[in-house]
């Protein structure tokens, strides 16, 4: 077809159309599409939950690398169970805290594939402490994507290793005593003092300019694997309205003011960088 | 014939694995199976494998899942009180339909316990050991060769059944040093279409656990228990001088051992006592004891612990025979001369007959 027909064809697409019926048409560009990584099915989370973006973002990554068919995921326990269900790539259950351990065992197996695990604050935080802490001080070739909502979701709301202080969960109904309880833990600050970790990030997803950060430090930490530069961490703050008994929109604004208040949006450490 | 190399019952293990193509080994140090971590980490690179000293037990069984779900053949190895912390994976492994190894060299428990010889996790091996309604496979050797013979074994079976294999040893068995055929592997392992290896080519593949749906947990588990009831086929054991016996003594692993000595001065007297050996001790040669028990009306079950297969043992002897009963807690092993005195008492006070 020629440049003529190309040209003239946005200006007047109906006398076009007889003329040239194909080249006339206005070109359209899909600019937004589910990445072929995410199968086409609805959420599971409720209404304002930051796993589904947090779930999308992980599916870009995947398709812009060109991994699909190569990863091996790693479903833990909590809402994020059912990954499964979501990304269309092959995926083992673990036992509540062992994604780390699990992924270790898969990636070591097979280290051509692309091995991320997806955990909750429940499950990484607390119950999968010493795994999380060993894989990143082996330095497991493995991404790790940790979701911090600083509640147990699932089961329905208790308190976690996270859980700022003050808040009330139905097992601190007065609150989070920092004086039996203990303070919040920054995993991200804590697997940053260990030699073995390569990539630190923390992020939200509460706003437009964090996610696109959001995204950036994701594309960094999918870099550290596909070139086997070594273990990656990023940490997603999300909202959990359910639980925090919010409204979506509360509990978005709360991730940006108290919970990044607490636990700083930062990349701790990129060590290919430095 | 195959090399012989005289070595300990832990290395056999070690070296069985190898052979059978293991090339994923997870492990915790913890007495006295401790040869075994350490004969892999010397050896497994050299064959290509991986070698990962865990920062836990339950990280060690969470890797071999990781492992072996990708098709692989992986083993952890441990004793007690550590294969009690390994239950949470060992349940998960059946549930999704994991293959893999998992030898416990016993000690004795409860607790801290000690590192004598003990058959007291007969029952945890036996029954399951962590939560859901499952069975794995329970090998029990009595020698340094079985150690070797029955490691390559488990390998198979945990590949054709799609479920964990245990190897129940005890201190003794781990660290007697003895002379080992090393025999070949020559078995071809299958091919794993479930394997998870990226989705080119192919759907998707999920290894879960997890059955939410209406029922779907229920079709789950008897498809678990009829796999469990096939296993029937590979039930394994060994009858030493029972065809004419009056009396037949019902014992596993390294008691067993001792008891054919016993079972040869006892003859050496003019005693008809014989002995079976049950091999898997799940499934459990319940056809082979109750043919025994209808046989000669005299069992006895002979145990380092304070009464745990003779249960067993008089299920399956289904009432028509009497069965005795002889323990040894932990603290010492038995002699021969010991066990043949108990024996011999047992045989006077007479069976049903």
């Amino acid at each position: 077809m020629s440049a003529q027909t190309s040209k003239k064809a946005p200006a007047k697409p109906a006398p076009a159309k007889a003329a040239q019926p194909k080249a006339a048409q206005p070109k359209l560009t899909q600019v937004f599409d589910r990445p072929k990584s995410l199968k086409d099915v609805p959420w599971h989370f409720c209404p304002g939950c930051h796993h589904g973006v947090i779930h999308r973002l992980v599916g870009e990554q995947l398709d812009a690398f060109g991994l699909r068919e190569k990863t091996i995921g790693v479903a833990s326990v909590g809402c994020s169970v059912f990954l499964y269900d979501y990304f269309d790539v092959d995926v083992v259950e673990s036992p509540h805290g062992r994604a780390a351990a699990v992924a270790t065992g898969v990636k070591r197996a097979r280290p051509d594939n692309f091995v991320f695990t997806y955990q909750g604050d429940g499950d990484l935080a607390a119950i999968g402490t010493a795994e999380i802490v060993h894989a990143a001080n082996r330095g497991e070739k493995i991404l790790v994507v940790f979701v911090n909502n600083a509640v147990f979701g699932m089961t329905g709301g208790q308190m976690a290793p996270t859980t700022l202080a003050g808040q009330v969960t139905t097992t601190s109904p007065r609150g989070r005593d920092i004086e039996t309880a203990g303070p919040p833990i920054r995993m991200a600050e804590m697997l940053t003092t260990l030699e073995g970790a390569s990539f630190v990030a923390r992020v939200a997803v509460d706003n437009i300019k964090n996610l696109k950060k959001a995204k950036a430090a994701l594309k960094r930490a999918f870099e550290y694997q596909v070139n086997g530069w070594g273990f990656a961490f990023v940490e997603f703050l999300s909202s959990c309205p359910t639980n925090w008994k919010m409204t979506p929109e509360a509990a978005n604004a709360r991730v940006g003011k108290e919970m990044a208040d607490y636990f700083p949006l930062a990349t701790f450490k990129d060590r290919r960088a430095e | 014939m195959a090399k012989r190399v005289l070595v300990k019952g832990n290395e056999a293990i070690a070296m069985g694995a190898i052979a059978a193509g293991c090339r994923f080994y997870f492990g915790y140090p913890i007495t006295p199976q401790n040869d075994i971590p350490e004969y892999m980490s010397a050896h497994l690179p050299d064959a290509g494998g991986v070698f990962i000293q865990a920062e836990s037990e339950i990280a060690s069984i969470n890797m071999l899942l990781g492992a072996a779900v990708t098709g692989a053949r992986a083993m952890t190895s441990s004793s007690s009180p550590g294969i009690s912390l390994k239950q949470e994976g060992i349940s998960y492994l059946c549930g999704s339909e994991v293959p893999g190894v998992i030898v416990n060299m016993s000690r004795s428990g409860p607790g801290l316990g000690g590192i004598h010889p003990s058959q007291g996790d007969y029952f945890q091996s036996t029954r399951g050991g962590g939560h859901g309604d499952y069975r794995t496979l329970v090998l029990a050797p009595s020698t340094a060769q079985e150690n070797y013979d029955l490691t390559m074994l488990a390998f198979d079976l945990a590949d054709k059944y799609r479920n964990p294999v245990l190897i129940l040893g005890d201190a003794l068995l781990g660290n007697i040093k003895e002379p080992v055929e090393l025999k070949p592997y020559r078995k071809t392992p299958p091919v794993k279409d479930w394997a998870l290896t990226g989705t080119a080519g192919r759907p998707q593949r999920i290894v879960k656990s997890l059955f939410l749906a209406d029922g779907e947990l229920t079709v789950q588990n008897w498809k678990l228990f009829k796999k469990y009831q096939s296993m029937e086929r590979d039930v394994r054991f060994e009858n030493y001088l029972t065809d004419d016996a009056e009396m037949i003594v019902v014992a596993f692993g390294s008691v067993a051992r001792i008891l054919k000595t016993s079972v040869d001065k006892l003859r050496a007297k003019g005693r008809k006592i014989g002995l079976l050996r049950p091999i898997t001790l799940f499934p459990f040669p319940k056809a082979a004891v109750l043919a025994a028990a209808q046989q000669c009306g005299h069992l006895m079950a002979v145990e380092l612990n304070t009464g745990q297969m003779v249960e067993d043992v008089r299920l399956a002897a289904d009432c028509q025979a009497k069965v005795d009963f002889y323990g040894r807690p932990p603290g010492s092993i038995p002699t021969p001369d010991e066990l043949a005195h108990e024996v011999e008492k047992a045989w006077r006070q007479g069976g049903r007959k």
